[in-house]
């Protein structure tokens, strides 16, 4: 013993100890600090994430409207056909000819100016016609959104200074823009059409509505099949299963299911539903039926620990009353395990909700105007109006991707909330 | 289509409850000197349910299931000559057309001379065919569910163990719903090998595996110089590994200190904050986070390199600025970056568990020699955990050679053969997405790649997960 602590002495007279103490110290100080960092890592980029798609998202829920004078002139339409009016190009020679401007034969300024009005315009003055066809050589005040490049004017997201090639606003057009502005004729309101509308190749006119309903036709495709069957399975395992190879083989199985590669699915969507089966191609059917594949092992996973959860003193209670096994399990077990069930459920549901790659194999990526009505018509969902969007070239569609996000994120939230709400009322401790 | 069968077979499945437990209280009742009921009328009602609608479940479901292909069998089996002609590609084509203008829609292509002929006869024979198959299945699936009525008509009676019965039944059904993980993972395996074969019929499999050269668009036609020695899987491989090693770089420290913090320094206050945002970070869909790379993290990752290059051209290193210069939003360290942050939640909790899983008294033995907590981390938990620290980021691995969206919008569709983060590579999922995404025909070796591609991610990974459950299976075991 002496030999061991005279070394130990030594250091301490001589303060090797206190220095080493010392530098353990400071080493235990860096260990935390390492953690620290980490830790904000992870919260750092998860505020920058959300910081960013706020920002680039929020513009897109406000949307500049212009209401012009425009006079039906009868010349022009034709009472039979209002919508097949070039309603665009009449007011903006209109408003070229209320400006004095004088137009070159080929018609470019009026081509220049019809470019700053959407398509809505059109819509919304062969609505009126049709309603009203007395209108017909009269002035009416009409008011439509104005295009995506006069928007993002408007919205200051692009200038004079944006180099030429970033932007399709001419110097003219923005003077123009100006002029509209200053007369009191732009207004700035809530962009209702994001959230009425099917998607659409022109930006102002795009919406999330149609993308939304293919994304709930699929979930509900998914919740009809993937949750019987998950909970079923997971009854099965946890409550009546004997041990044996079988038994050890669909564990084993749904264990690797669960780690599997989403797009995996994706291919199995293609070749077992759309090229075997022959159901219809980027329908919800499809999507779902791949979405419920997936979200099985989570489901079964979730029930299965809520089924644990449950005090084998029930099952023991129920069973010494007389109640067979299938009764004991239907009418104790699982509904004192329902809550649980519920929330995990919710949970992968939402995690369904999120899920794009398989999509992009099944044909959920291709554009899709309108809304769909059935679950084997044609249709998108949300993260694949996403990847759509993010990939589209107007610069419109970059505020209206981050906006989708956000809607994309709300409904998830609101999910995973129900499932946190749903815990926290109904959870029992046994 | 023949999936109005369900809601009338439940329908049946009601009657046939009413009728058998109404059967069994009279029947009882009529033999009331006798022994009494095994089981309660209800159960006699479910008895009569099963027995109807099961059977009716079965054949409406096979109907469903088989009517499609098999009405492209016996589409094929009657065409005329003038179809039979055509290459197997055109052919399916025209099928699917005749059955889509038997359906009252619209034919995808316009077909020229006899063929369109063809085409008006062959889709009203489609819609025979359809019709047949579907009434058929009606008549076949209310024949089951009567013949199965009629069965359970002669078999309730007092003595029957109703109960039982029902009972059998129902474990039954569970576990074929449970069978069904099964059946998805033969699912699985069957889609893709069969097109792979078909795939490596046109492609051998030393070319796919061991090519140095990818270009799948150069392949759509046959006759074309170079189709064949076109896929060479070996620059997927690289650029997914290379996405993937980045993304490790990342995610492995940081979801390894954030565990280690969370389960020995974090107060419950700061893990009541910590834990909720990796939650959420684990929770956000991959296409958002594809979002965040392609239009936020890869402009100015660019910006950052361009100005390094600005720096330096001119100087010593004039070559290297000049690289730096022409540096893309599309590189594989933007892809890799972002990927390690969203994988940071998943490595995190999972190494949260196994440090948590390392008994106290391991701990305060270590304190009790006087070590301080980092010194206990570093010299005893992690040693002890590392087994299951392994399997973690073995796991981890897995998720980022599988991912696909965040690479997909951020990395690019060059095939390049580089271990230089900063260029432009391609992975396996991105080329899955890009093979099949888009209309096509489906059996040009083209689209066949995907399905090759899609086996060697499948086969990889599920080696990799294997290997990691073993390692942390065998090690929660240590310790229990």
């Amino acid at each position: 013993m002496t030999e061991a602590s005279e070394p130990i002495a030594e250091a301490a007279r001589d303060g090797r100890l206190k220095a080493g103490l010392k530098a353990r110290y400071a080493r235990e100080g860096r260990f935390r600090l390492y953690g620290i960092l980490a830790v904000s890592v992870a919260i750092g980029f998860l505020l920058l994430l959300l910081g960013r798609i706020v920002e680039q998202g929020h513009t897109a829920f406000y949307a500049n409207q212009v209401t012009l004078p425009v006079y039906m002139d009868p010349v022009r339409i034709d009472r039979a056909y209002p919508q097949g009016t070039n309603f665009q190009q009449m007011v903006a020679q209109q408003q070229l000819a209320r400006m004095g401007i004088a137009d070159d034969p080929q018609g470019s300024q009026a081509t220049a100016y019809r470019s700053l009005l959407s398509s809505e315009l059109k819509f919304r003055a062969a609505d009126m016609i049709r309603n009203d066809p007395s209108l017909i050589g009269r002035t009416v005040e009409i008011t439509a959104p104005v295009s995506d490049e006069a928007d993002l004017y408007y919205k200051g997201e692009v200038t004079r200074e944006t180099a030429a090639d970033q932007r399709r606003v001419s110097d003219l057009q923005m003077a123009w823009l100006d002029t509209l502005k200053a007369e009191g004729a732009v207004s700035t309101t809530f962009n209702t059409l994001l959230f009425t509308n099917g998607d659409s190749t022109e930006p102002e006119l795009a919406g999330v509505l149609g993308a939304v309903v293919g994304s709930a036709l699929m979930l509900l495709v998914t919740a009809v099949i993937a949750i019987p069957l998950g909970v079923g399975a997971a009854v099965y395992l946890e409550e009546f299963s004997r041990k044996g190879r079988i038994t050890d083989l669909i564990e084993v199985n749904i264990n690797n299911l669960a780690a599997v590669p989403s797009i995996v699915y994706g291919l199995l969507g293609v070749a077992l539903f759309i090229n075997w089966a022959h159901l219809p191609r980027s329908s919800p059917l499809v999507g779902g039926l791949v979405l419920a594949l997936m979200a099985l092992p989570t489901i079964i996973i979730a029930t299965r620990s809520a089924l644990k959860a449950v005090p084998p003193s029930i099952r023991e209670a129920a069973l010494a009353m007389g109640a067979s096994r299938t009764q004991t399990v239907f009418h104790h077990v699982l509904p004192l395990a329902m809550p649980g069930v519920m929330t995990g459920t919710i949970i992968s549901m939402a995690h369904a909700l999120g899920e794009t790659a398989p999509l992009l194999l099944i044909g959920m990526v291709s554009f899709v105007p309108g809304i769909p009505g059935a679950i084997t018509e044609p249709a998108g969902a949300l993260p694949s109006l996403v990847y759509i969007w993010e990939n589209a070239s107007e610069r419109a569609f970059h505020e209206r991707t981050a906006a989708a996000i956000l809607v994309l994120l709300t409904f998830m939230v609101v999910m995973n909330a129900a499932a946190i709400l749903l815990r926290r009322r109904f959870e029992r401790r046994w | 289509m023949i999936w109005f069968l369900f809601p009338l077979v439940a329908v049946f499945a009601v009657l046939a409850y009413v009728v058998g437990r109404g059967l069994a209280q009279r029947r009882a009742a009529a033999a009331s000197e006798g022994p009494t009921a095994h089981s309660r009328p209800e159960q006699h009602g479910y008895y009569a349910l099963i027995w109807v609608a099961v059977p009716a479940l079965a054949i409406a479901l096979l109907a469903g299931v088989f009517s499609a292909p098999l009405a492209h069998n016996l589409l094929a089996a009657g065409a005329p000559e003038a179809v039979m002609e055509l290459e197997p590609i055109r052919r399916e084509a025209f099928f699917n057309d005749a059955r889509l203008v038997g359906d009252g829609q619209r034919a995808f292509q316009t077909w020229p001379g006899a063929l369109g002929q063809a085409l008006a006869t062959e889709s009203e024979r489609s819609a025979r065919i359809s019709q047949t198959l579907t009434w058929g299945g009606v008549a076949a699936a209310v024949l089951a569910a009567m013949m199965g009525g009629l069965f359970a008509w002669t078999q309730i009676r007092p003595a029957l163990r109703a109960r039982n019965r029902v009972e059998g039944w129902i474990g039954g059904l569970l576990f074929a719903c449970s069978a069904v993980a099964i059946l998805t993972t033969v699912g699985i395996v069957f889609s893709l090998l069969w097109d792979s074969l078909r795939f490596f019929q046109a492609v051998p499999v030393s070319d796919f595996l061991f090519g140095l050269q990818w270009s799948p668009q150069t392949a759509i036609r046959a006759d074309q110089v170079g189709s064949s020695g076109a896929f060479g899987a070996v620059p997927l491989f690289a650029g997914t590994f290379l996405i993937m090693a980045i993304a490790m770089i990342v995610a492995a420290p940081v979801g390894l200190f954030s565990a280690i913090y969370l389960a020995e320094y974090a107060s419950p206050l700061s893990r009541g904050i910590v834990k909720p945002v990796l939650e959420i970070l684990a929770g956000v869909p991959t296409v958002v986070y594809g979002f965040f790379a392609a239009l936020t993290v890869g402009p100015a990752f660019r910006e950052f390199f361009n100005g390094i290059g600005a720096l330096l051209v001119g100087g010593p290193m004039d070559g290297l600025g000049q690289y730096l210069l022409l540096v893309q939003n599309q590189m594989a360290l933007v892809a890799g970056a972002v990927m390690g942050i969203m994988l940071i939640p998943f490595v995190s909790s999972l190494s949260d568990d196994i440090i948590n899983a390392v008994p106290q008294s391991l701990r305060d033995g270590s304190y009790a020699m006087g070590a301080t907590k980092s010194e206990t981390v570093k010299r005893v938990l992690l040693p002890a955990a590392l087994p299951g620290i392994a399997g973690a980021l073995l796991l981890a691995m897995s998720r980022a050679i599988g991912e696909t969206m965040i690479v997909a919008m951020a990395a690019g569709l060059a095939a390049n053969l580089t271990l230089n983060p900063l260029d432009t590579v391609t992975t396996v999922t991105v080329q899955i997405v890009t093979l099949l995404t888009g209309d096509q025909e489906f059996n040009s070796p083209k689209t066949l790649a995907a399905f090759g591609l899609g086996l060697t991610l499948f086969l990889v990974t599920l080696m990799l997960n294997i290997v990691a459950q073993r390692i942390v299976q065998t090690y929660r075991e240590q310790y229990d």
